[in-house]
């Protein structure tokens, strides 16, 4: 008896979990395992599209009471690269008109003008001429021939299932592609965004967890940006900085602050003299990072606002009594106390900053020194039309992803397992 | 020590008393008075001056005399310093200096003499330094795109410095922006296609990712230790590497340019968050009311109908909302997935018009406001349950 409970018990589970487990399955488990097969092959853009037959009909007269006409069918191959075979093409004609001197390659039968083309090369054209005319010598009504459309099929194959593969993608990923360049460019990004979202959010908890007049509002505002649409809140930064009408470039020439608006947004390097010492600071991708801590502090303070109400009260009382003041208090009793959060707020960060596309393209497109590796995903794959390059360049992230992933395992899951 | 103290105090509530004013200095000139300096110097020694006799007098004096009669003669003092503005702004001056008056009332001689208190200054000041200086970062591009949205393209160019509202010009005129998105750039087509996607997506989510997370939670199977920590794992994987291989998929479907091909790629997104989130609540339902279902002869879908789901409707709302803002606020998919314009999004159509150097920015902004006000005014109203959320669904980029 219980066998057969459990036996159903296994089977409603699996009911109960097919279809979100089928499409959770097909839309990111296989995406991730179609990356590599398409890593593999030269493919572009254009050559996603199976190759088609198509034909554009037209309709000339060429006696006067219109009972003959002359049909021309522009027919093309729509791929540039790929050859179509068993191309077939079949159109209707009205009662009462045939085809005269048909082509060798057609046939005429019960109304339908039916022929086999054969194969069309990448880039095939031909104009295909039909003459026809009204048994009757009766007019054929041009409007009924035209609207009538010629269907064409043929056989192609598919460029993403064939079996050609390459490795030129990953060869140029690593030699051709500035590899170093957007790999530092991307753990900049990542580390410094990631630092900057715990130090902010740890100042930010560290202030709400206090008594103040408008406590529960404030927690309200340091969410706004972490919840606000990105495409809203990055444009209204891109306005605020602009260098040419910015708030933010009119309000520091204003206070003398600068001497002339900077491009935040649009210049690679800034050089600075500290002491002597030239220090080129990467101006751009420091205005992005900026932003992003901006716009992801308000996770990292709701954890650990979430952590230190749950200190329990009597330990800072103990270390008053003690006599620690609060720079101890906050070393001692507070910091370890958020020491576990933090870490697993630093991988969390650190990964899905290291996947941060949408904040720098919409700020500055992966221009001016900004260009890291999800933005070369956008840019490979549709900027430059190379589907196969941005696919390579995905498959480096999911490998580094991986690593990443098996160090949070190895050195805080277990910490983790504990909270 | 007393001296040491002494000077931190000083140093520390100067600087303070010298952010506010500067503070509200930048917003003033954001209100078209013309301030060319924020005479940080002069203005951190009137600090120090105010500080100081608030400290020296103590509690001499009645607390209200006394930060009264201080705080109009500094108020004094500052208006003699600065440039000359008007009414409102020497009010403003006023309340700023009143309020940091009444901030220091617990300094005095003796308590400087108190173990730890540069220290306690110090954290003292930073607290309320930073209070105001989140709420100041935070708020400030908020409010640069609502005023931005009511102002026209010339008094942009006139004076990129004034973002005051003008409440004199008629309400058609102040609104101007938010008619023409809608009759010039069809924004009411682009709002309907975002509402539409994302209620779909949270209906969807909700049908599948409920029997998931109660099979997850309830039920013995093969291979449920190995489900339910994969679906983490699975969410922490990026959009990006998704991207490519869905584009190619969907253009030979011809799911490209549609609501249905977004549907399904933002249910599989927010699926695992929404199991993890929903398996955590069902959880916590005592097994016993589940039991008296089976005993009541419910099947497996009866309990999650008639019990589970009534039971848990406070997560089940906040899995909707939490899933519903994910939707909304999606740029990277729309932006792959739409390039035709009939089918955009909010989010896509924003990020298209401003791909075009001709469209004026108030109506962009006007289109930010938009696409914020439902998100900020959803997270505000509901905030409760979204913060649970936002916990839970930790993961979330």
């Amino acid at each position: 008896m219980s066998d057969t409970l459990s036996k159903i018990e296994k089977r409603t589970a699996y009911t109960l979990l097919l279809p979100a487990v089928f499409l959770v399955f097909s839309i990111i488990l296989f995406p991730i395992f179609a990356n590599i097969w398409i890593s593999f092959k030269e493919v572009s853009l254009k050559d996603i599209r199976i190759p088609e037959p198509r034909a554009k009909k037209i309709v000339k007269s060429i006696s006067d009471n219109n009972s003959e006409l002359k049909i021309v069918y522009k027919l093309r191959n729509s791929s540039l690269i790929q050859k179509i075979s068993d191309v077939k093409f079949k159109d209707k004609l009205p009662s009462n008109v045939v085809p005269v001197d048909l082509d060798s390659r057609c046939e005429f039968k019960s109304k339908i003008i039916k022929c086999q083309f054969g194969e069309w090369e990448a880039k095939y054209r031909e104009n295909f001429e039909v003459l026809i005319k009204n048994e009757n010598n009766n007019e054929i009504d041009k409007k009924v021939i035209k609207s009538q459309k010629p269907s064409l099929s043929g056989k192609a194959d598919n460029i993403l299932l064939t079996t050609n593969f390459t490795l030129k993608n990953f060869k140029k990923v690593f030699y051709e592609n500035d590899f170093l360049d957007l790999l530092l460019t991307t753990f900049y990004f990542t580390f410094f965004g990631t630092i900057g979202a715990i130090f902010f959010g740890i100042l930010a908890a560290q202030l709400v967890n206090q008594n103040f007049y408008g406590r529960s509002f404030m927690r309200s505002i340091l969410l706004f940006p972490y919840v606000g649409p990105v495409v809203a809140l990055a444009y209204t930064w891109t306005l605020l900085l602009d260098p040419n009408s910015g708030t933010f470039n009119a309000l520091m020439v204003n206070f003398n602050i600068f001497d002339e608006p900077i491009n935040l947004l649009g210049q690679k390097y800034m050089v600075m003299n500290i002491f002597g010492f030239e220090l080129k600071l990467r101006l751009a991708l420091t205005t992005v990072i900026f932003f992003e801590i901006w716009r992801y502090f308000p996770l990292a303070f709701l954890f650990i606002l979430a952590r230190l109400q749950a200190v329990p009260k009597d330990l800072y009382e103990a270390a008053e009594v003690d006599g620690a003041g609060p720079l101890k208090k906050f070393i001692h009793i507070t910091l370890p106390q958020i020491t576990a959060i933090i870490s697993i707020l630093f991988m969390i960060r650190f990964i899905w900053n290291f996947n941060k596309f949408e904040d720098i393209f919409l700020l500055t497109g992966g221009a001016s020194g900004t260009r890291t590796l999800p933005i070369n995903v956008y840019q490979q794959g549709f900027a430059i039309s190379d589907i196969g390059m941005g696919s390579a360049v995905s498959i480096v992230i999911v490998l580094l992803l991986i690593i990443f992933m098996f160090i949070y395992f190895k050195l805080i899951g277990r910490k983790a397992n504990e909270i | 020590m007393k001296f040491k103290s002494l000077t931190i105090y000083l140093l520390v509530s100067s600087i303070f008393l010298l952010c506010l004013l500067s503070i509200l200095k930048i917003m003033s000139t954001l209100q078209g008075i013309d301030f060319k300096n924020l005479n940080i110097s002069q203005n951190f020694i009137l600090g120090i001056c105010l500080s100081l006799g608030l400290l020296v007098i103590g509690n001499k004096l009645n607390h209200f005399i006394k930060i009264f009669s201080l705080t109009s003669v500094f108020t004094i003092f500052y208006l003699y310093i600065n440039e000359s503005a008007p009414i409102w702004y020497y009010i403003s001056v006023f309340l700023v200096i009143l309020f940091f008056s009444h901030k220091v009332k617990n300094y005095n001689l003796n308590y400087l003499k108190e173990d730890f208190v540069s220290e306690k200054i110090i954290f003292d000041f930073i607290t309320l330094f930073g209070i105001i200086f989140f709420a100041f970062v935070i708020l400030f591009p908020f409010y640069i795109m609502l005023v931005t949205s009511f102002k026209t393209q010339i008094a942009l160019l006139v004076n990129p410095l004034d973002f005051s509202f003008d409440f004199k010009k008629d309400l058609s005129d102040l609104f101007k922006s938010y008619f023409v998105i809608f009759d010039t750039y069809n924004f009411g087509r682009y709002i309907l296609i975002s509402s539409l996607v994302s209620i779909g997506t949270v209906l969807i989510t909700l049908m599948f990712a409920i029997p998931a997370a109660y099979a997850v939670a309830r039920l013995n199977f093969f291979g449920k230790t190995f489900l339910s920590s994969s679906i983490l794992i699975i969410y922490m994987f990026p959009a990006i590497v998704l991207v490519i291989p869905l584009y190619t998929v969907f253009s030979q479907l011809g799911l490209r340019n549609s609501v249905v091909g977004l549907l399904i790629v933002y249910t599989a997104t927010t699926l695992p968050v929404a199991i993890y989130m929903l398996q955590g609540y069902f959880k916590s339902i005592p097994k016993e009311i589940e039991d008296a279902g089976i005993m009541d002869g419910h099947s497996w879908f009866g309990i999650i109908l008639k019990i589970i789901i009534p039971l848990s409707l406070p997560a089940i709302a906040s899995v909707a909302l939490y899933v519903f803002m994910i939707a909304w606020n999606e740029f990277l998919f729309s932006l792959m997935f739409l390039d035709n314009p009939k089918s955009f999004t909010l989010s896509r159509a924003i990020q298209y018009l401003t791909g075009d150097a001709e469209t004026p920015r108030q109506y962009l902004m006007a289109g930010s406001v938009i696409v914020t006000l439902p998100v900020l005014i959803i997270f505000i109203y509901f905030e409760k349950y979204l913060v649970s959320g936002l916990t839970a669904g930790s993961v979330k980029g």
